[in-house]
């Protein structure tokens, strides 16, 4: 008894050393920013956040800001990787966007993470921040009738200060970039289909979060190696205070209280999905940049699976992929929950 | 002037509550607003100048108004003696707050008050009664002390509870009220509610409800007792709440359940749902019937929301549900069958499954080479891929997703001592598996294999040790599958009714005789091959007795009216 709690103590103390030098690190890392054009000034403390770093992706700005305008996110903070297509010079032009641009390495902000942690220490206080990349498209019970807003409320009237969205991989019918993606195209026409049981979890006990493995990615790419298969579990949406901050991409942060985004006693606390449009025509030219960089997670080991298979031209679709909808069926094939909110 | 004013208690959203409050005030009912203390100075004279050009909205003196404490109830009396004294004509006083909706013209709750001229509606019953109170404080509201916010003073809240507790501190009820609870939101008679303002031990009461918990759920549900001739014990605020104790909160998705309720008025409401507002303050054309309200559909789905909250969907597994071992209520989504020798023993157990029942039968899906799904698949429902590397990487989730996937759809596999066991003790504990165990049938598939005896000698021993530590796990007493064993000798006692209990278990021809038996296997030689298996050392006991010279086993007991197997 006395040992588990010395025991615990110790190890909580070591998460608050981690969360701090994350915290420095990040003040450290704001050197690599260089503000291109700052519009913070008109957020006002009511408005939801999103904050982005991207890589060339201007082919699908003009969707991503429309989707998210519509949701009822106020205010857009960007960080611009070295893009080279004109993404800087759209977001630029964009009222209701910040923008920021580094040429520094990805991988040494920690898969840019380091960025957002201090744009998120700086302006995202007191505020409910969505931290999602550009091919993430967030959805949340009721997202069809009712804005972020009314999510958000109902999250501070319950004293829930964070809100788990699963990666929700999504792909097209027949092979990966057969239909090529036009600017302001919603791609969820294109890829509409994903995996609807095949996922598995298991509970990081350090930092309490689930790590959630499986999906098309793992069905195909790594039906040899599952371990491999990249994390699906991630946080978007956390209402956010200076204390915090992301460990790993958005999959877990501290402290780790923020992590408990699942019941542990049967019950089912309410959550929402990032549709993950990765699967795009866009999706080999980047496979082959990011395989060059090296800038991805784990040596890039995703990305050089999908080069092993991407000359066969794979394909994700098979006989029992689902076709989505809309959130209620998400909802009802178990993908995400609406808890008690009704 | 009308014979029903309105109190109403707001604290934010102010633009809302005047809209509510004009809403009020234009079908002739007088409004006494009480804002709460913490409202700016600011954002109240803006709100009090808006609202200056309707003579019959006045503002009452202003309390702190924090949740669970006396404010609330210092500024229902405050605004309600105003509201009596200042509007001499008004016969029944509705409490609402600024996030209240009408849902029905005014008009029509004034005429329903008009037939019920003596009837105080108010919420109001006994604490032993109510299953409503959440914290574990229901009697003890009233018997301890509560000088502590809930919400800023949390551990000096619980702290001084556990005192108090500690110390057997019991208050007493002034003048031996019965205490009472309720819904905060009431409408009373003019002689009920001055009743209770005038009365001359009212001291004593406040006194007392000072230090209660949550006062503004039990002093007028306390106090109405006293002097209410006709109580009708409900609200007419039709208000939900969830397993917290927080009130559900209305969208513009709920306006056809919020018209078809026929509730008088509706709380709370999100102030941004605009199209709410637009329907019942601006629209009296979509007026409904003179019914009595009935919220049973809105009760429905609230409740199956606090359900979802608190019991979720048993066997999911997902990211926002991952229950503790033992707390899943269910590990698996629903009820499966795992028959172990089976398919060894009978040659065409799988079709011959598939024909008797509607299941969904598939073969080994935990074999080493990866899962056998019915009809060869290489993915099933929910896109689940009978990789082997996958499916042994989580073996447990690769069954509860089997299981979830399917639902609907009975599934039923094989199993045996030669298949990865990951799963093998978590089906033991499944109280939705049913689990048939023909013992030793495994030695049926060696007995028919042609190898080195050495090797055989050796695999037998490793299957006999699996099956007997997975029999061990079907005996354990912390065991819940549905469990029936037989050793292989046994099972050939009298095959046919075995095969019959175990389709009838499966629910779908129960009362039916079998019209086909499987195929069994070519059993000849197989007491011989046991036999040699002993000469060679290793003891094969799992499938029971087999005499070593083949004496003929059983026989059909009726041909011709039965079927019966026919044996190679």
């Amino acid at each position: 008894m006395g040992k588990g709690r010395a025991l615990s103590f110790v190890s909580s103390y070591r998460l608050r050393v981690q969360r701090r030098r994350w915290l420095i690190r990040a003040v450290r890392k704001r050197r690599d920013l260089t503000s291109v054009e700052n519009r913070t000034r008109a957020i006002r403390k009511t408005d939801v956040l999103l904050f982005c770093t991207l890589r060339n992706e201007k082919v699908r700005l003009p969707y991503f800001l429309k989707y998210y305008r519509k949701m009822g996110v106020r205010h857009f903070l960007f960080v611009d990787n070295g893009s080279t297509d004109g993404s800087a010079e759209y977001l630029r032009e964009q009222k209701d966007c910040s923008l920021w641009s580094t040429q520094a390495g990805y991988k040494r902000a920690r898969f840019g993470m380091d960025w957002m942690n201090w744009l998120l220490l700086k302006y995202g206080h007191g505020h409910w921040c969505l931290t999602v990349d550009p091919d993430e498209f967030f959805v949340y019970p009721f997202c069809d009738t009712r804005p972020i807003q009314a999510l958000t409320d109902w999250l501070d009237a319950s004293s829930i200060k964070s809100f788990s969205a699963m990666l929700l991989d999504m792909y097209p019918k027949g092979k990966i970039g057969a239909q090529t993606y036009l600017p302001g195209q919603d791609p969820l026409e294109i890829t509409s289909w994903f995996d609807s049981g095949n996922y598995s979890i298991q509970k990081n006990a350090r930092y309490g979060n689930l790590w959630i493995q499986g999906g098309p990615r793992q069905r195909v790419f790594f039906a040899d190696q599952p371990e491999l298969a990249p994390a699906l579990n991630k946080i978007p949406l956390v209402k956010w205070e200076r204390k915090n901050a992301y460990v790993s991409s958005t999959h877990m942060l501290l402290p780790r209280g923020l992590n408990l985004v699942y019941d542990e006693w049967g019950g089912e606390k309410a959550s929402g999905l990032l549709l993950h449009t990765k699967f795009l025509s866009t999706f080999d030219a980047k496979a082959r940049e990011e395989l060059d960089r090296k800038q991805h997670y784990n040596a890039s080991v995703e990305y050089r699976a999908y080069a092993d298979l991407i000359q066969d031209q794979p394909e994700l679709w098979c006989k029992w992929s689902e076709k989505y909808i809309n959130w209620r069926q998400l909802e009802i094939l178990g993908l995400m929950s609406k808890g008690n909110w009704a | 002037m009308s014979r029903l004013g309105v109190v109403m208690l707001i604290h934010h959203a102010l633009d809302r509550a005047e809209q509510v409050a004009r809403h009020w005030a234009a079908s002739g009912c007088p409004v006494v607003i009480h804002a709460d203390s913490k409202v700016s100075a600011k954002a109240y004279g803006k709100f009090v100048k808006a609202l200056s050009d309707v003579p019959d909205i006045r503002f009452s003196r202003r309390h702190r108004c924090e949740w669970g404490t006396w404010g609330i109830v210092a500024a229902t009396q405050s605004a309600s003696e105003q509201l009596l004294r200042d509007f001499p004509d008004v016969r029944h006083v509705f409490l609402a707050s600024g996030s209240c909706l009408p849902l029905r013209p005014v008009q029509e709750l004034i005429d329903y008050l008009d037939a019920r001229p003596r009837t105080d509606f108010i919420e109001s019953a006994t604490t032993a009664d109510v299953p409503w109170t959440v914290g574990g404080l229901d009697a003890e509201r009233f018997t301890l002390r509560f000088p502590f916010a809930w919400k800023r003073h949390r551990r000096l809240f619980d702290g001084y509870v556990r005192l108090q507790r500690r110390l057997r501190v019991r208050r007493k009820m002034p003048n031996g009220i019965v205490p009472h609870m309720g819904s905060q939101w009431w409408c009373l008679t003019r002689q009920t509610l001055s009743a209770i303002l005038d009365d001359p031990e009212r001291g004593d009461y406040d006194r007392f409800f000072k230090r209660v918990w949550i006062p503004d759920e039990s002093y007028f549900q306390t106090l109405a007792r006293l002097y209410a001739t006709d109580i009708q014990s409900r609200s007419l605020t039709l208000s939900k709440f969830d397993f917290q104790g927080k009130p559900h909160i209305f969208y513009d998705d709920h306006l056809q359940l919020l018209r078809r309720s026929d509730c008088f008025v509706a709380r709370k409401i999100w102030p941004r749902a605009d199209r709410l507002y637009q329907a019942f303050l601006t629209d009296a054309d979509h007026a409904m019937k003179r019914t009595e309200p009935n919220p049973g559909k809105i009760d429905r789905i609230f409740s199956r929301a606090t359900d979802r909250r608190t019991r979720g969907r048993p066997g999911l597994y997902m990211h926002s549900r991952f229950p503790n071992s033992r707390w899943e209520n269910g590990m698996t989504g629903a009820k499966y069958s795992v028959f172990q020798g089976f398919a060894e023993l009978f040659e065409d157990f799988e079709p011959w499954l598939a024909r008797m029942t509607d299941c969904k039968v598939h073969g080994h899906v935990y074999a080493p080479g990866g899962a056998q799904f019915s009809g060869g698949q290489k993915v099933v429902s929910g896109a689940l891929s009978s990789s082997a590397a996958i499916r042994d990487y989580r073996p447990r989730a690769f069954l509860t997703n089997l299981i979830w996937n399917a639902r609907g759809e009975r599934q039923c596999f094989q199993f045996g001592p030669m298949d990865h066991q990951g799963a093998a003790l978590a089906m033991s504990r499944d109280s939705n598996a049913t689990i048939c165990v023909i013992s030793g049938a495994w030695a049926v598939k060696l007995h028919q294999a042609t190898g080195n005896f050495a090797d055989l000698r050796a695999e037998a021993a490793r299957l006999q040790r699996i099956e007997s530590a997975f029999l061990d796990q079907l005996r354990d007493p912390k065991a819940k599958a549905r469990v029936r064993i037989w050793t292989m000798s046994e099972f050939l006692e009298n095959p046919m009714d075995r095969l019959q209990s175990i389709v009838d278990d499966l629910g779908v021809s129960a009362g039916r005789r079998l019209k086909e038996a499987p195929r069994m296997a070519d059993l000849t030689g197989f007491a011989q091959f046991l036999q040699t298996l002993k000469n060679q050392g290793m003891h094969p006991y799992l499938m029971g007795d087999f005499p070593s010279d083949p004496a003929p086993q059983t026989l059909p007991r009726t041909p011709g009216r039965r079927p019966y197997l026919v044996k190679k």
